[in-house]
């Protein structure tokens, strides 16, 4: 069974963007743990000779054909972003 | 030449985005059309916003599996798309909608010919590591400066992001900057043939990022691989390759490392320059996108696409120099661009003869295209009347001056050459009465010369053809003269 250390929770936040407080991480270690070993209740069950899936409805090649098509709801997209310029997005500059 | 005596050598591998020319985006309906006004060409599933479904284009899978057939890659048959996770603001989702173990096509390779002036040419095999299928990202502009550095925000337009887009990785084969751009640039004419790509790097629809590092020696285990972007042109490509080289051999030979990072090519200053790398980690933490089913390209619908790929690039080639007896030069030139390919074909299947076809489809006719602008199948001058017009040289109706003379008039405007020099009397002078009697005319109005021609001055053969063919406006078969002239000369 694998061990969250609290070194785990303080990477996954930085991957995730999140900011932890100190006092929050060791919560998020013991709870995440806790629901490790509730999934690790999967590793119970026999998997001999069935192949590994990535999802539970079986569907294949689900398409659309190639066609363009507008949509009206762009202004009200773009009202959605915390900050607009004209007809762009307008965030923090990133290096 | 290194202190142990041994050559440098690059070890160069290149990563190709092509953007498919789809009308719609890879997982919605949004528009691919390029240049419009920022983010026209959004919606909610472009946006990554909650409760929308992307689901594929079918003519992405198609493109793609058509690119991954021409460069001789093994089609999956099966397939998934996976999620790649990072926080840049050119990607509306956080997430980017790629394929990771589970690719479209891998292990293929293209031959390239490797033709560089004063060099020679030859051929080399390039291995492909795998083609997928993904999604592009946004377009940033840096604004408050027309430098990043100086950027005061940045400002975001996704009319790019979602386009459907193949990258094409190839194995670590390329070792000199011209390897590297001939490998990218028949890998854009293969995607144009394939009509699957316009591949116009100015607009960005095709892109390439080159990895390269430097070893003392082909049995050297690999240095330490440093990443090249922003070359927009193929001589861009081998100019930042081979600035780079020298510099990692010039880093390692003053006894300094080089560290594995990304580096931009400076066009203006024709340089390589440390990229503040992107992020710190490059966790991408792919998983199965749950959104997405698997694909599955049955052999059916395989057969089906592989039947309708063209002729390739590299197979004309061949064609051209093997079977038709053109050079390689030639042959390389005329099959460059598929439009000048298929005009040529259509040339000699009227039954025109290959070498003089090219010549003129290589030179007057192509330079008259690229000064216009144009694509040959947008000429007036139809193979048809090419061929005849060849014809009309090569049976001695008209002479190679007068073809150069009203090619401009066909090219310009259209029509029979046959009608243009029978309305405008320019058909070759092969009658030997019509001659001789002009040749008798001169022989009466230059004793001097003839006088000279007959005490050994022979030189003064071309004094003659030159008078009749000015008496003639250029227009006496050259062979009929000269026989005629040496004949009367010495009567």
């Amino acid at each position: 069974m694998s061990q969250i250390t609290p070194e785990d929770v303080r990477k996954v936040a930085k991957l995730a963007r999140l900011e932890l407080q100190e006092e929050k991480i060791t919560t998020y270690t013991s709870q995440l743990e806790k629901i490790l070993a509730y999934v690790a209740h999967l590793e119970k069950v026999d998997t001999e000779g069935i192949p590994p899936t990535t999802r539970a409805v079986e569907v294949v090649n689900v398409m659309r054909e190639d066609t363009a098509i507008g949509t009206d709801v762009r202004e009200e997209i773009i009202n959605q972003a915390p900050h607009r310029e004209d007809s762009f997005y307008r965030v923090p500059k990133i290096l | 030449m290194s202190d142990s005596g041994v050559a440098w050598e690059a070890v160069i591998g290149l990563e190709t985005h092509v953007q498919l020319g789809t009308e719609s985006k890879i997982f919605s309906a949004a528009s691919t059309a390029f240049g419009d006004e920022p983010n026209t060409h959004i919606d909610p599933v472009v946006c990554g916003l909650p409760g929308t479904l992307p689901v594929l284009n079918r003519k992405v899978l198609e493109y793609a599996v058509k690119a991954a057939m021409a460069l001789n890659l093994n089609i999956a048959e099966h397939s998934k798309f996976d999620r790649k996770q990072y926080f840049y603001p050119d990607l509306p989702k956080n997430y980017q909608i790629s394929q990771f173990d589970e690719p479209i096509a891998e292990d293929g390779w293209i031959e390239v010919e490797i033709a560089e002036k004063g060099k020679e040419t030859y051929l080399k095999k390039i291995g492909i590591e795998r083609l997928h299928m993904e999604e592009d990202a946004g377009k940033l502009v840096h604004a408050g400066s027309d430098r990043l550095s100086g950027a005061t925000h940045s400002l975001v337009d996704y009319n790019r992001a979602g386009v459907a887009l193949a990258e094409i990785v190839s194995k670590p084969d390329l070792r000199t900057g011209r390897e590297a751009s001939e490998y990218a640039s028949e890998i854009r004419r293969i995607m144009r043939y394939l009509d699957v790509s316009d591949g116009n790097m100015q607009e960005g629809s095709l892109r390439c990022d080159v990895n390269i590092s430097v070893r003392r020696g082909s049995e050297a285990p690999f240095g330490t691989k440093v990443e090249i972007k922003n070359m927009n042109s193929f001589s861009a490509i081998q100019k930042a390759c081979e600035y780079e080289i020298n510099r990692q051999i010039k880093a390692y030979e003053s006894g300094e490392s080089v560290i594995q990072e990304t580096r931009l090519w400076d066009e203006g200053k024709q340089l390589t320059k440390s990229m503040r790398s992107k992020e710190g980690s490059s966790d991408y933490r792919y998983f199965p996108d749950p959104d997405l089913g698997p694909i599955e390209v049955n052999s059916d619908l395989r057969e089906k696409w592989r039947s309708e790929l063209p002729e390739l690039p590299a197979t004309k080639r061949h064609r051209y120099a093997n079977d038709l007896g053109l050079s390689i030069y030639d042959a390389r030139v005329l099959t460059d661009e598929l439009p000048m390919a298929e005009y040529f074909e259509a040339t000699i299947k009227l039954g025109a003869d290959a070498k003089s076809s090219a010549n003129w489809i290589t030179g007057d006719i192509a330079a008259y295209v690229n000064a216009n602008r144009l694509n040959f199948d947008q000429l007036l001058l139809s193979p048809k009347y090419l061929a005849e017009m060849l014809e009309m040289i090569q049976s001695g109706k008209i002479s190679g001056k007068i073809a150069k003379e009203i090619l401009s008039d066909l090219i310009t405007k259209g029509g029979s050459p046959k009608r243009i020099v029978e309305e405008r009397g320019l058909g070759m002078i092969s009658d030997q009465k019509v001659l001789t009697s002009i040749v008798k005319d001169l022989i009466v109005q230059y004793p001097n010369e003839v006088d000279s021609y007959k005490a050994g001055k022979t030189k003064l053969l071309g004094f003659f053809i030159g008078q009749l063919m000015k008496k003639t406006g250029g227009k006496a078969d050259p062979k009929l003269a000269n026989q005629i002239i040496t004949k009367c000369l010495l009567d």
